[in-house]
């Protein structure tokens, strides 16, 4: 037998009977939990150690909150600052639901988007929390001095994203994420002045140590010197973000990695709907093989700009040589109630569906024109820069071209991922003492992610919910005994690290990392991307084994361990990649329906929307490792829809 | 494009540094600088030579990371461009281009072109924050804020920490990365009540660090890739002023 054919036997394991939501009306779940939750004595957190890898929104105000109730905090992240956070990248905004506008929105209806939008496969108790909680973010944010966009009465503005009919979205101009995660920054920094959190930037989790069944510590290596060092703690919290740099060129930082996730899940977290990902629809299509990422244009641009491609196959005339009726609103026309606002999956699904048709439109015929010429008439140039000023820049001076006066040209690309570590409602893996916040987890969007709910996501768990939950394990754990760096358990786990970086270094190959993550990344995008199919997913399964050999046999890493080293960190986090693939590929290739983001070719309606089988699939997927190479067991957790009825999601 | 590139390669810290020459050919004008780089590295790695370390992540303009000073320019020669941003189609074909780390007292060598920058966390944690504990916070209306101070806030608060001001500075000075978060800060009702505490603590921090002193040479608003405007500078230096008055008082 090939090794491919027996990763796909995976085996069921028991269902997940319960992800610990109370019982009760849905609106009252999160109080009731809340009043459950022991406390731990405000005398007595100054001893109790908390880990947090990771400063992006969910990390930084994980950390900060924690600190600030007393806690001990011990922080880690990659890069120099904790301030470069991925999610210092995010643009467009963040939902709540103030219903500042009047227009008819409230908790129920951010409820019912979030749970629709991710096509019913979602917990509707998080969902729930999430958005009560998305009111108090706001007024959170505000405090700590975030300046969102206002009005000239000095009020707050608001703009609308994919997916809903209500303008719920707070911005700070194209900056949104920047500005979030600079209020989180400051109120660590403010906590690592006060020796509440000891904060370690350039240092990069490498494995998990699990003591007795419970997370206890971290290895981590300073990226500076090459150290290989040991943290320990009453409990670990991963904010280490998504995992879509698997397929090479994405939306996401460079560095952004799967690592942390990884490695847990090899001590025993639990995966939840690794195939769910998500492909933004509004990216500027790729130059040329030297592509290194890919750029978002925020979707807030759709409030505006209108989606189109010529009505005729191979029209190659300039844009604006294309009479209005030989132009096609495809997004207007299939969908006219959500227009060009319809979710992010269904606008990926179109815009790949007429390149494929042959009506693309730029170099390769892989774009499709975002054009703005009816908003510059509607509202004037001046409007249009105040909304979307610097992402205009930013394009322009990415393609050399000013949207202006030509459409931007734009295609999908892969962005978020709405799969990540199973956890239960109180945000805790598998793993007792593991807890998992923001994009690292699986937890609030189902099977496609609403726009701006990233943030609110992010930001709900690390102010709010994993402060009230992770207490209550602390004062249930109160009296643990003490880890050192000799416990065979941080032995073992230092051992592996450093075994696997010295068989990296010592392959001595010709091939560079970055060769081998183009490769599995082309692989993925081919055949696990926007649609998938059997044939492909088997083919994807094949090929994997096959270039995690190749790896360990061609691999070239210049320089040592023991020193700032990049292409080390880069060559390690790949070893992950290609685990994860695999995981992907099979979550996919078991979901024989379509929902959301993850789409097969072989479930579909007749109008080529996806198809859900809800009796057969509605289900959390939950992953548990078993080896390398070695079938997966497969725990299901069955979704039950008390409030939202599922239906065929409709945005005609 | 073919190009001549000369690098400054440090082993660390503790290592004398040195230019290096490098060649590159096949580069497209479509590429970023950072893309271009990319090439050198797969180039050395194949050869089996060390790599050319630099600081990178969003390659978006946002994240602050990347750091080089190209031809002597913070964050090379288009305007309010970061590195990351800055594509091969501002160089000609042939050209030779020189790349240095950030250089500045405060800022030393990691490796190659990379520098430490931790001093700026420093800054931020000696006052650049408004206290307000998750969980505390008045409802988001209760004070509208006048846009024009919202807007000034903004423009402020755009600073992504890069350090280009404290490199492209004869002095070495942080003070327009310093006044950017005071500006932001102290322009909000919220931050009024830590006004004078921040500057002061801030200021203090940011000659602790080693940062020279401002003689508004102007250097830094030039090189800023977020535009964040030198009269930030005067209006931290009146705010200081004020707060030191008050505590005089
Ligand atoms: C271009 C772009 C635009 C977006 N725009 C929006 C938007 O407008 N609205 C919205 O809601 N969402 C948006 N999103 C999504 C959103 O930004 C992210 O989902 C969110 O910011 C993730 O936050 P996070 O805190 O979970 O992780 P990240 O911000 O990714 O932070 C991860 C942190 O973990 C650290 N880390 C990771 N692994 C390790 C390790 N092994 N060791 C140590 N540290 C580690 C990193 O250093 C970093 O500090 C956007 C995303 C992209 C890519
Ligand atoms: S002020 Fe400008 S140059 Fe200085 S750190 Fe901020 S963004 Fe960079
Ligand atoms: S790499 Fe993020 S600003 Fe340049």
């Amino acid at each position: 037998m090939t090794a491919f054919s027996e990763y796909t036997a995976y085996t069921e394991g028991d269902p997940i009977a319960d992800a610990k939501a109370p019982s009760g009306a849905v609106q009252e779940r999160w109080d009731t939990r809340r009043f459950e939750a022991k406390l731990v004595n405000p005398a007595n957190r100054r001893r109790r150690k908390v880990i947090v890898v990771g400063t992006g929104l969910a990390g930084a105000s994980a950390g900060a909150t924690l600190a600030e109730a007393g806690y001990h905090v011990v922080q880690f992240c990659f890069q120099d600052s904790p301030r470069r956070a991925h999610s210092i990248a995010a643009q467009g905004g963040i939902n709540a639901a103030k219903n500042y506008r009047n227009d008819g929105d409230s908790v129920h209806r951010l409820f019912y988007d979030t749970v629709k939008g991710g096509d019913f496969r979602s917990r509707e108790s998080n969902v729930h929390r999430l958005a009560q909680i998305s009111v108090e973010i706001i007024d959170q944010c505000v405090a700590q001095g975030v300046p969102f966009a206002r009005e000239y009465g000095g009020l707050l503005d608001t703009r609308s994203f994919g997916g809903v009919q209500v303008s719920r979205t707070f911005y700070a101009r194209g900056q949104t994420g920047q500005q979030l995660l600079l209020g989180a920054y400051q109120a660590m920094m403010r906590q690592v002045a006060a020796g509440g959190i000891e904060l370690h930037p350039r240092t990069e989790m490498l494995d998990l140590i699990v003591v007795d069944g419970q997370a206890r510590g971290i290895v981590a290596r300073d990226l500076l010197t090459g150290a290989i060092d040991t943290h320990f703690a009453d409990a670990v919290v991963l904010a280490s973000g998504g995992y879509g740099n698997v397929y090479y060129l994405s939306t996401n930082a460079m560095n952004s990695n799967a690592t942390a996730i990884w490695r847990a899940h090899r001590k025993g977290a639990y995966f939840g709907n690794p195939c769910y990902t998500q492909i933004h629809p509004t990216c500027i299509p790729r130059t040329g093989d030297h592509q290194s990422k890919l750029t978002l244009m925020s979707e807030s641009l759709r409030n505006d700009g209108r989606i189109w491609v010529p009505k005729a196959k191979g029209d190659s005339r300039s844009p604006e040589a294309i009479p209005e009726d030989e132009r096609d609103y495809y997004l207007e026309r299939q969908y006219p109630s959500f227009g060009n606002l319809v979710p992010r999956d269904i606008a990926s699904r179109a815009a790949k569906n007429v390149c494929d048709e042959g009506r693309g439109v730029g170099p390769g015929g892989q774009g499709v024109y975002l054009d703005f010429g009816d908003a510059i008439k509607r509202l004037g140039r001046k409007a249009v820069e105040e909304k979307y000023g610097n992402l205009f820049e930013m394009y322009e001076r990415i393609t050399d071209e000013d949207p202006y006066r030509v459409p931007m040209r734009i295609y999908p690309a892969v962005h978020y991922t709405m799969g990540g570590l199973w956890v239960d409602y109180d945000l805790q893996t598998t793993i007792p003492g593991l807890f998992a916040v923001g994009e690292a987890n699986f937890s609030d969007h189902g099977a496609n992610r609403l726009g701006a709910s990233a943030l609110m996501q992010g930001l709900a768990d690390g102010y709010f919910v994993l402060p009230a939950t992770i207490s209550d394990y602390l004062a249930r754990t109160a009296g643990a005994e003490p880890v050192t760096a000799e416990h065979p358990a941080a032995v073992e786990a230092v051992r592996q690290t450093e075994e696997r970086l010295a068989a990296i270094l010592a392959v001595d190959g010709d091939r560079t990392p970055d060769s081998f993550h183009r490769e599995i990344g082309e692989l993925m995008w081919e055949l696990c991307g926007m649609a998938r199919d059997e044939s492909g997913l088997r083919k994807a399964l094949a090929r994997i084994p096959e270039i995690r050999e190749e790896f360990w046999a061609r691999i070239k890493v210049p320089g040592t361990g023991e020193e700032f080293n990049q292409s080390l960190e880069k060559a390690n986090r790949l070893v992950d990649y290609f685990e994860l693939a695999e995981l992907m590929c099979l979550d996919a290739l078991h979901r024989t329906e379509s929902c959301g983001g993850h789409f097969r070719v072989e479930s579909q309606t007749p109008d080529g929307e996806a198809a859900r089988k809800d009796e057969e699939f509605s289900y959390v997927a939950a992953w548990e490792y078993t080896g390398l190479g070695e079938p997966p067991v497969l725990h299901k957790e069955q979704l039950d829809f008390e409030y939202v009825h599922p239906a065929q999601r409709s945005y005609t | 494009m073919k190009l001549t590139l000369r690098i400054w390669r440090q082993e660390n810290a503790s290592q004398p540094g040195r230019m290096q020459p490098y060649e590159v050919d096949g580069i497209s004008r479509d590429m970023s600088f950072l893309e271009m780089l990319d090439v050198l590295n797969e180039q050395l790695i194949l050869a089996g030579q060390d790599p050319v370390a630099f600081d990178h992540d969003c390659r978006e303009g946002i994240c602050g990371a990347c750091s080089l000073m190209i031809d002597g320019q913070a964050h090379g020669p288009q305007k309010k461009t970061t590195t990351c941003q800055l594509h091969m189609r501002s160089f000609r074909d042939g050209a030779t281009i020189d790349v240095e780390p950030w250089r500045a007292a405060a800022f030393p060598v990691v490796k190659d072109l990379v520098v430490d920058r931790s001093a700026m966390d420093r800054v931020i944690q000696a006052g650049g924050y408004i206290t307000a504990p998750t969980g505390a916070a008045p409802e988001a209306h209760a004070a509208p804020i006048p846009k024009p101070a919202a807007d000034l806030a903004f423009e402020n608060a755009e600073c992504i920490g890069c350090g280009a001001c404290v490199a492209a500075c004869p002095n070495g000075s942080a003070s327009l990365f310093t006044a950017a978060k005071v500006n932001h800060l102290n322009t909000l009702p919220q931050g009024a009540p830590e006004r004078e505490t921040r500057v002061i603590g801030m200021l203090a921090q940011m000659d602790a660090e080693g940062f020279g002193g401002c003689t508004l040479t102007g250097e830094c608003a030039t090189a800023c890739p977020k535009g964040i405007p030198l009269a930030s500078i005067a209006t931290m230096n009146k705010e200081w002023l004020r707060a030191q008055r008050k505590a005089t008082r």
